[in-house]
């Protein structure tokens, strides 16, 4: 279990030391430093891709797990873990990550060491949220990486960047005091605050919640996390943030840190409150449809580029929540995939959105016009994401989208319907809004002399254009290392129905060390150390 | 090597327009246009070889196994017990499909070269051509629904890419636009009814779906709807993808685009989609008398309504749009009413003659130098004699005259209508208005632009006949649109129809008439139909005749005495101006005043900011109790433990709570 040495520890704190070597440069340097932050990055993403060795295809369960007795008293340790799931996002993150160092090439000029050092300790809270297995540890993490988006927000951003940097701020906080109140609450009722532990706990018995309870701690973290999403209505800071961040803000943002919230739901929410998150599911996935429907309809009236681009994630990312809350190993699988085609997608639009800012100094659709005729190769890459982002089969956009409508239709055919809504939605708000921006004779003398996209935008876009495309077509490669993770959350969630049907008469259920552990673990010192706790619970109530 | 390599390969056969398009699309922009040429003709003409050759192969491959060509090349998406594959098939309906979109599809790209050689964006054009041809192979070459889904999402993004080539028109990109969309809301309904019959049948492979579905019993309520209600979700696709009612309004404007492409688009293989999805899945829709009788339904009124409208317009282009719309009615009512080899005919022969309508009357703009008003063309017969009669041959092949193709193909459409139980007399009749209807339209064509005296200024106009790259296609299609039904010519000699013969094995033979009588009742009957069919193609081609060749000042006089009809009609019955006040105005206004300004901004910000405003105010107000005065910091501290005592002790649930944390 501990093999593979401490990659998962390396991945976290690498950009850290990375951000304390770039804080040690001169500052007025903007080459070296934007160089350093690069190197970083790329070699960080590089590292990242060891993880592929690491989890083999279907073998469920955490893998490259790490333990450090931390603090004794609480007892909260230092444990780290990765699964399909969250190994993607992992990777996600540590590919974006360079990408917006490119992207803020030239964009950044004021306090440019400052704005490399806070993106890279954002890496270093996002990737330490995806792979935490403790839950005092991923709250630390979830608040480390609020602070340098905030600030990346506050202090980069455009006009009303204030604003937009305390919204953000105070909507999480609101979110996550619940979360921790139900932390605490789960380590008073259960003496640890380990993950695996805790849903151990509940898998055999030992720890038992009362429905009411169970629903109040369900809504406790499923609070912080739809705020995140940002699940309708609480999407409101969404749209300013993302108006006023940075470019490489943006990208952050809508690619990795909004499928904090979903992977939250996924991590915690189900495995640890299945009933609650039973009961619940109706009416989430009646806010996930809104959110649908009414991201794409707000979506498609927004005279701001960057809003419209800002909305329509409010929408992709009902199709994520409703993914979740249909409880279908296809949605579920669905969902995952949409996390990481919407990352790919969207991220990309706010790269090109980016790029036209830096050329105007303005998202105002009415601003802009035939584009097309100045920016031929800039209008072909945004057409190419654009489709990517509506759906288009043999992108990426589609695989997520298809799978969580047809997994969802199996168990609730009424909410497939009403969310396939979006992908007629989608097709308006993308092509509408690229017709004003790109079609027609270009539109004064400012549009008409614009340059196209610069060798190094067009190594951005080219390479999140191949990412689109393989992912289009290649699906297989992540579905296929995802799916024990998905299938083990649902096992979680439908103890059930997993035993009756997973295993065939007459296997035994493989985790013996379920039994013979847990009798010690009821409270108190964490025994064992974490090879004993990384089981997979196979429905035995 | 392999018994059948081009079989085994089947996947170069669209992988090489794909090739031609990438290659067109990275590098054309800098190469002058002859590589450009060489490269789009060249990748499509290999693929048509290609194809020529893997039919060869299949004919032999199923004289041996009498199956259907199958192979898994790799998975495309999987999750849980779902596959979706790039597989590949190929049986006798893929044939016809498949020979007819790499050969038309070739002839209208070396047309193309012609027509588009003064255009800019040459490469553009054909990258997107390629891209089409590309998508639209995947579409007949698939072998489960999701795959097929490819190719029908994919053919949708072409036509909107070449809709909209001359972008910097407003109206093309409108166009383009409208059409995807349109498009989109057909394709909800596919999706859906893709997710139901994996509900039902736990797979979207072709082979195994059917294998299931022909179980299952033949009536709706034996299977509780589930058949007819995919069938009728996949015929929204349909009806979307064929431009029938009530999506058919973006097929008029997708004139927009260059001739070429409504030829090879609109008219003879994309738009026929909806068509090749239907019968696909005929097996699914045997099973459901309901979706067949709304297809049937359906098909016919959107054949009668589109003819209508046909009637008034002046835009050369236009009424062959509507004209298309027409004639996809008649595939649709030959589905609704079993007669699955006959819409599939038509099909075929209409992909002949409607993309020779288009392509000889794209000749007709090109001599005109980019007119497309029949009310200023006039004459032109005698100057551009090639574009003349090939545009003629087809007329009659549309018009239904024997012996040219269109004949045999309305004529087996409108015997089956009459033949099918319940309303089949409804359903013949309006077929055979329609079949008035539009030969009088075409030969109104016909006449408006070819004989008379000339409407525009011939010293303005320098008419002239195209060059041979685009003559050679039309000449090869007019005798496509002649011989193209002989195949079924010797039933009239009690013979056999070759062309049904050939997808029996697809759609299973014809009922066995009860005996010999029956037989040659049906003979006489088809033959008397046959007669009343051309009878009534002679009475449009006479009326035509009449209107606009003996008395030409007459069609303004009955415009003028039927002057609310004849507005309705030009105005093509205000559908789009329906459409726009009922759904997208609202939802517009919808959009911006309720959703937008009102729930998100005033409601759910309101309420944040007013938290965030209340907040500051009672801090603001709660600040003077932090007076520094201790004497009134002695009453507060009095006060606050009155009140904790009196919930701890009046309050019992409370104080458990209370308890319960600090423990």
């Amino acid at each position: 279990m501990l093999s593979g040495g401490h990659l998962l520890s390396v991945l976290i704190f690498f950009p850290a030391v990375g951000a304390l070597a770039l804080l040690m440069l001169r500052g007025d340097d903007h080459k070296f430093i934007r160089s350093t932050a690069m190197l970083v990055a790329a070699a960080e993403f590089l590292f990242s891709l060891l993880l592929l060795r690491g989890s083999p295809v279907g073998s469920s369960g955490y893998h490259l797990e790490e333990f450090a007795k931390w603090i004794p008293a609480p007892p909260i340790h230092y444990h780290l873990g990765v699964d399909g799931i969250s190994m993607f996002l992992v990777l996600l993150t540590t590919f974006l990550t360079p990408i917006s160092v490119l992207a803020s090439w030239n964009s950044i000029q004021t306090r440019v060491k400052e704005f490399f050092v806070m993106l890279l300790l954002l890496e270093v809270g996002v990737v330490g949220v995806f792979f935490s297995l403790d839950l005092f540890l991923f709250f630390l993490f979830w608040e480390l990486m609020l602070i340098p988006m905030a600030l990346l927000i506050g202090i980069w951003g455009h006009e009303r960047r204030v604003y937009a940097a305390v919204k953000f701020v105070l909507y999480t906080m609101a979110g996550s005091i619940l979360m921790l109140v139900g932390i605490i609450w789960l380590y008073n009722a259960t003496g640890t605050f380990d993950l695996p532990t805790i849903q151990q706990a509940l898998a055999n018995g030992q720890l038992i919640l009362e429905p009411r309870t169970e629903m109040l701690l369900f809504l406790a973290f499923f609070f912080a996390f739809a705020i995140k999403v940002p699940l309708f209505p609480l999407h409101t800071w969404l749209p300013d943030a993302h108006v006023e961040a940075p470019t490489a803000g943006s990208v952050m943002l809508a690619g990795v840190l909004l499928k904090l919230g979903t992977y939250g739901m996924m991590r915690f929410c189900l495995p640890l409150f299945p009933d609650a998150a039973h009961r619940a599911a109706r009416w989430i996935a009646v806010l996930a449809i809104i959110g649908i429907i009414y991201g794409a309809l707000v979506s498609m009236v927004q005279p701001n580029l960057k809003k419209l681009v800002a909305y329509s994630s409010v929408s992709h990312l009902g199709f994520v929540v409703l993914g979740i809350f249909a409880f279908h190993n296809i949605s579920m699988q669905g969902a995952v995939y949409q996390m990481l085609a919407h990352g790919i997608s969207t991220g990309a639009l706010f790269l090109l959105v980016g790029m036209l800012h830096d050329r105007r100094h303005t998202f105002e659709i009415s601003e802009f016009g035939g584009l097309s005729t100045p920016m031929p190769k800039f209008a072909a890459f945004f057409l190419f994401v654009a489709l990517s982002s509506l759906g288009l089969p043999m992108l990426n956009g589609f695989v997520g989208e298809f799978l969580i409508l047809l997994g969802t239709y199996q168990r609730h055919w009424g909410w497939a319907a009403w969310a396939a809504l979006g992908v007629i939605l989608s097709a308006c708000y993308l092509l509408w809004s690229y017709q004003r921006v790109f079609f027609g004779e270009a539109t004064g003398e400012k549009n008409r002399t614009l340059p196209d996209a610069s060798v190094r935008e067009q190594w951005i876009l080219a390479t999140m254009a191949a990412v689109t495309l393989w992912m289009g077509i290649g699906s297989p490669f992540i579905t296929r290392r995802t799916a024990a993770a998905t299938q083990t959350v649902m096992d979680q969630i439908e103890p059930q129905r997993a035993y009756e049907t997973a295993l065939p008469a007459g296997v035994k259920p493989q985790g013996k060390n379920v039994s013979t552990n847990e009798t010690a673990q009821a409270k108190g010192d964490f025994p064992g150390g974490a090879a004993t706790i990384s089981i997979k619970r196979l429905g035995v109530r | 090597m392999p018994a059948h390599p081009m079989l085994e390969y089947l996947w170069i056969v669209p992988l090489l327009p794909l090739l031609g398009s990438a290659i067109n699309g990275l590098f054309g922009a800098n190469w002058p246009n002859k590589y450009v040429t060489a490269t789009a003709i060249s990748s499509t003409g290999l693929s048509f070889l290609s194809t020529l050759e893997a039919v060869r192969e299949f004919f032999d491959y199923f004289g041996q196994s009498h199956q259907p060509f199958r192979k898994e090349f790799f998975t495309w998406i999987t999750a849980g017990d779902f596959r979706a594959g790039f597989d590949l098939q190929m049986d006798q309906l893929t044939v016809v499909m498949v020979l007819v979109v790499t050969g038309v599809g070739w002839l209208i790209h070396i047309y193309a070269t012609g027509y588009m050689a003064h255009e800019g964006g040459y490469y553009r054009f054909f990258s997107y051509l390629n891209l089409f041809m590309f998508f639209m192979l995947i579409l007949v070459l698939a072998a489960n629904y999701a795959l097929l889904f490819v190719g029908w999402e994919g053919v949708g993004l072409s036509s909107y890419l070449l809709i909209g080539f001359y972008f910097l028109r407003e109206s093309a990109s409108d166009a383009g636009k409208k059409a995807f969309i349109v498009n989109r809301i057909g394709d909800f309904g596919f999706m859906l009814g893709m997710f139901l019959l994996f509900r039902a049948f736990g797979t979207l492979d072709f082979t195994q779906l059917f294998a299931k579905a022909d179980l299952w019993p033949k009536d709706a309520m034996g299977q509780f709807g589930t058949l007819t209600i995919a069938c009728l979700l996949l015929f929204m696709g349909a009806t979307g993808k064929s431009a029938q009612l009530p999506l058919y309004v973006w097929l008029p404007d997708a004139m927009e685009g260059p001739t070429p492409v409504s030829a090879l688009i609109h008219a003879a293989t994309m738009v026929t989609a909806g068509v090749y999805v239907v019968e696909r899945s005929h097996i699914l829709f045997t099973h459901s008398p309901t979706a067949m009788l709304v297809a049937a339904i359906v098909g016919c009124a959107t054949a009668f309504f589109a003819a209508t409208i046909g009637l008034v317009q002046t835009d050369i282009k236009k009424v062959l749009a509507y004209s298309t719309v027409s004639q996809l009615g008649y595939m649709f009512l030959a589905c609704g009413v079993g007669a699955f080899t006959a819409g599939m005919f038509h099909l075929m022969t209409h992909a002949f003659f409607k993309a020779l309508l288009f392509l000889a009357a794209g000749s007709v703009i090109h001599a005109m130098g980019g007119e497309q008003d029949m009310n200023k063309m006039g004459g032109l017969g005698k100057k551009i004699r090639s574009t003349y009669w090939t545009m003629l041959m087809a007329t009659l092949a549309i018009a239904g005259f024997p012996p040219f193709a269109g004949f045999f193909s309305k004529d087996a459409i409108l015997f089956s209508a009459l033949q099918s139980a319940g309303g089949g007399r409804i359903l013949y009749g309006l077929g055979l208005f329609t079949a008035l209807l539009t030969a009088f339209y075409m030969f109104r064509v016909i006449f408006l632009t070819f004989t008379g005296k000339p409407r525009y200024d011939e010293k303005k106009v320098h008419v002239h006949e195209s060059p041979w790259s685009m003559l050679g296609p039309l000449v090869v299609l007019a005798v496509l649109s002649l011989v193209g039904g002989w195949f079924a010519l010797p039933t009239f000699f009690h013979g056999p129809d070759y062309f049904a013969n050939f997808l029996t094995p697809v759609f299973g033979g014809a009922p066995e008439a009860a005996d010999a009588g029956a037989e040659a009742a049906a003979h006489a009957l088809e033959l008397i139909l046959a007669g009343v069919a051309f009878g009534t193609g002679l009475l449009g081609l006479a009326v035509a005749y009449w209107l606009y060749v003996s008395n030409p000042r007459k069609p303004d006089e009955l415009a003028k005495s039927m002057k609310p009809t004849y507005t309705m009609l030009l105005n093509k019955y205000y559908v789009d101006e329906l459409y726009t006040a009922a759904v997208v105005r609202p939802l517009l206004w919808l959009s911006t005043n309720v959703f937008w300004k009102g729930v998100d901004v005033t409601g759910i910000d309101g309420t944040v900011n007013g938290i965030a405003h209340g907040t500051t105010a009672i801090g603001d107000s709660v600040r003077h109790s932090q007076s520094g005065n201790t004497r009134s910091y002695a009453v507060w501290v009095v006060a606050g433990a009155i009140v904790v005592l009196a919930v701890i002790f009046f309050w019992s649930g409370a104080s458990k709570t209370v308890l319960g944390l600090v423990r």
